[in-house]
């Protein structure tokens, strides 16, 4: 791992969240990461692997299944002065420790009147496709987005997942990072002097001119497809990876949809309510005037996602889906 | 859409008054427009049958824009039986080229980028094929649109609901301009004169003892009906100075000075004012003073007038010292009547006095004229009845 770390060359998504992670704890002695399996384990997703045998039982905790009690042990740590990342095994069991979120992470520094801050990083997994069945295969980011006071990122780039960690870490209040489980095991080159990225930008992945699709998440690679193969019949599709998806980068996304004229968001959350809505609204408040065709939007299906693989593949987007959104919005 | 006076630039539709189908006289009224003087009934210059209009409810237009189609083949019966009936009219259609009657805006799917780009570059969207999705217009088409050089259309107003009064506002800039115009260029040339109208109030009071109160003349329609006589004496006073020179008018039509509350002035025409009896220039005297303060007059009232009277002696002032209205060539002012010592056949009696003006053009006269005939006017205002 320190060769990869150090040179250019071939790694996953999941060695570059771990990367990051150790470079965090090699960085701040005051910086540790607790979760459910993380130490022996090595974590569910194995992100965490070898972490324990190299920082030891103090700064790599395991901890009880009981995410409401982690969560506020990581809230009150980061009162008291340290800079906890906790790893919450997947957003489908942070409905558990959305109390400890909502009500204290998110609101303390207000409470306080300004005397306390919550420099707490939360790490959770999201998304479905892994045939994890209705109750493991949520996308809740959309969810927290909803909430003041913290900041929400997705990172859907190696480079996103080794240096958004370090970014979040600085940060005086608390940051959820949602790493969707599609994306571990995708693989790729890094420049080894990767480092520390900002998390208050989106970002134009793809430069087009005929319109914008707007993602984040494990939908970027869908979307990147979908505009590779659009290309071959002429469509110039501009793909902008959210990054953050509280705040939104509205500068951003603006000025694609006035260049473009058009819109198509994809999201992996359920369309009701969903921070697509939110995204498809500010394009209406702020680029009306600008816009050649109504916004389109990619969600998934709104239903419990299901178990068996061709239906699950049906419920979520797919560049497919992507394509004829494309097709709907420009008319051809 | 007419012009209705050299500083109207266009008109706003705001009513309809025929409908297609209907028969049309000159002089009957078509519709009604909105200018910066007011809501204004339009009336036609040929009879014939309504064809169909060609310009929606509250757009915007230009003037010399066709506004309708009358034809004239299927000309209207004639007015009056009594009348010989005139050789047929021969088979034309009174109609300038238009571009085809525009869908209504609000059925066209175009997407708001096309709506912006379509505003800016002036595109009637009624006029593009769309090739989005729908079929509705997208910025692409109104780009095409552009580059083949569409027709441009006016920017559209919703319409009113009915008609608004003047805009009184920018009537004052067009008064502003006119009368910086005439300062300008119409050397002036100013006469004022005192006249004993004892006698004719005398007649008047006479007069209207045996009248219901709706039927009462006033002196203001001696004055108006005095001037149009005096000017049949004196044409040099009565037409407009254009492209240097002198264009004296056959017709008479005086035009008469009305303030409307708020600030606004016009002076609309008592057409043929020479021509019409005295209860007859009282009749139209009070349906202009009416229409007017409401904001309602005919193109014609405006754009005709040959010379204008302003009788400012309705506000107490003794005399009036008044501007020219170009590119009419005269103007008179009346001062309030007061009873004043007179020497009346050696005697010094009081007596009903006022006080006329004349402010003329001494392009086309000068003061000897005018002189001649503002006595003209004073000697014709003494003797009501025989006017």
């Amino acid at each position: 791992m320190n060769e990869r770390a150090t040179s250019q060359g071939t790694l996953t998504y999941r060695e570059a969240v771990r990367a990051a992670i150790r470079e965090a704890l090699q960085r701040d002695p005051h910086t540790f990461l607790m979760g459910e399996d993380v130490g022996r384990y090595g974590g569910c997703y194995a992100v965490s692997k070898g972490l324990l045998d190299e920082f030891g039982p103090e700064r790599i905790r395991d901890t009880p299944l009981s995410e409401s009690g982690f969560v506020g042990a990581g809230i009150g740590a980061a009162m008291g002065g340290m800079r906890p990342i906790v790893e919450v095994m997947t957003c489908n069991f942070s409905l558990l420790c959305l109390d400890q979120i909502m009500n204290n992470a998110a609101t303390i520094r207000h409470m306080s009147g300004g005397q306390f801050s919550v420099p707490l990083v939360i790490r959770m997994a999201t998304g479905a496709g892994r045939q994890l069945a209705a109750q493991h295969s949520h996308s809740l980011e959309g969810w927290y987005a909803h909430i003041p006071g913290i900041r929400i990122v997705a990172p859907a780039t190696l480079e996103d997942a080794r240096g958004m960690l370090s970014t979040a870490l600085e940060d005086p209040d608390p940051v959820l990072i949602f790493e969707n489980v599609m994306l571990y095991n995708m693989s790729g080159s890094m420049d080894a002097t990767a480092g520390a990225v900002d998390i208050d930008r989106a970002a134009v992945r793809r430069s087009g001119r005929d319109v914008s699709v707007i993602t984040y998440g494990g939908s970027l690679w869908k979307s990147l497809e979908a505009a590779a193969a659009l290309a071959k019949s002429g469509i110039d599709v501009e793909v902008i990876d959210l990054r953050t998806l509280r705040p939104l980068d509205d500068a951003t996304i603006m000025q694609s949809v006035r260049k473009t004229k058009r819109a198509v968001i994809v999201d992996e959350g359920w369309r009701s309510g969903s921070i697509s809505a939110e995204i498809t609204t500010r394009i209406v408040e702020q680029a009306f005037w600008s816009l050649d065709a109504p916004i389109a939007r990619v969600c998934t299906e709104e239903v419990p996602i299901p178990y068996p693989k061709h239906l699950e593949d049906a419920a979520l987007p797919s560049p497919q889906k992507i394509e004829a959104a494309v097709h709907q919005v420009l008319g051809r | 859409m007419p012009s209705l006076g050299s500083d109207m630039e266009k008109g706003t539709l705001v009513e309809w008054m025929k409908k297609p189908g209907d028969t049309v006289r000159n002089g009957d009224v078509v519709a009604v427009i909105e200018t910066e003087k007011g809501a204004i009934e339009i009336e036609a210059f040929e009879s014939g049958i309504f064809e169909r209009a060609l310009v929606e409810l509250g757009q915007t237009v230009p003037v010399g824009t066709a506004i309708a189609i009358i034809d004239g083949a299927r000309a209207a019966p004639a007015p009056e039986p009594v009348r010989p009936a005139p050789a047929p009219p021969p088979p034309a259609r009174v109609a300038v080229v238009a571009p085809a009657p525009p869908r209504p805006t609000a059925e066209i799917k175009a997407s708001p980028a096309a709506r912006k780009l379509a505003e800016e570059r002036g595109i009637d969207l009624a006029t593009i094929k769309g090739s989005g999705p729908e079929g509705s217009i997208v910025y692409v088409d109104v780009e095409n649109a552009v580059a083949k050089g569409a027709i441009a259309v006016e920017k559209r107003e919703p319409p009113k609901k009915k008609p608004a009064g003047p805009d009184l506002a920018a009537m004052q800039t067009i008064i502003a301009a006119a009368t910086a115009r005439s300062k300008r260029e119409i050397p002036h040339y100013y006469l004022t004169h005192e006249v004993d109208i004892t006698d004719a109030l005398t007649w008047l009071a006479k007069t209207n003892a045996k009248r219901t109160p709706d039927r009462r003349l006033l002196p203001a329609a001696v004055l108006l009906k005095a001037l149009a006589a005096a000017l049949r004496k004196h044409p040099e006073f009565n037409g407009f100075y254009e492209k240097n020179a002198f264009h004296a008018s056959e017709r008479i039509h005086v035009g008469v000075a009305i303030a409307i509350r708020g600030g606004g002035l016009v002076a609309p025409a008592i057409h043929d004012t020479d021509k019409l009896p005295l209860d007859e220039v009282m009749d139209r005297l009070r349906d202009l003073v009416a229409r007017v303060r409401v904001g309602r007059f005919r193109s014609s009232e405006i754009a005709d007038p040959t010379i204008t009277l302003t009788s400012l002696g309705e506000r107490g002032v003794d005399a009036v010292v008044p501007v020219i209205y170009p590119p009419q060539v005269a103007i008179v002012g009346t001062g309030t009547p007061r009873k004043r010592p007179w020497i009346v056949a050696g005697k010094v009696k009081a007596r009903d006095v006022i006080t006329i003006s004349l402010a003329g053009d001494h392009r086309v006269g000068n003061g000897h004229r005018g002189a001649l005939f503002l006595a003209e006017w004073a000697t014709l205002m003494q003797q009501p009845e025989l006017l």
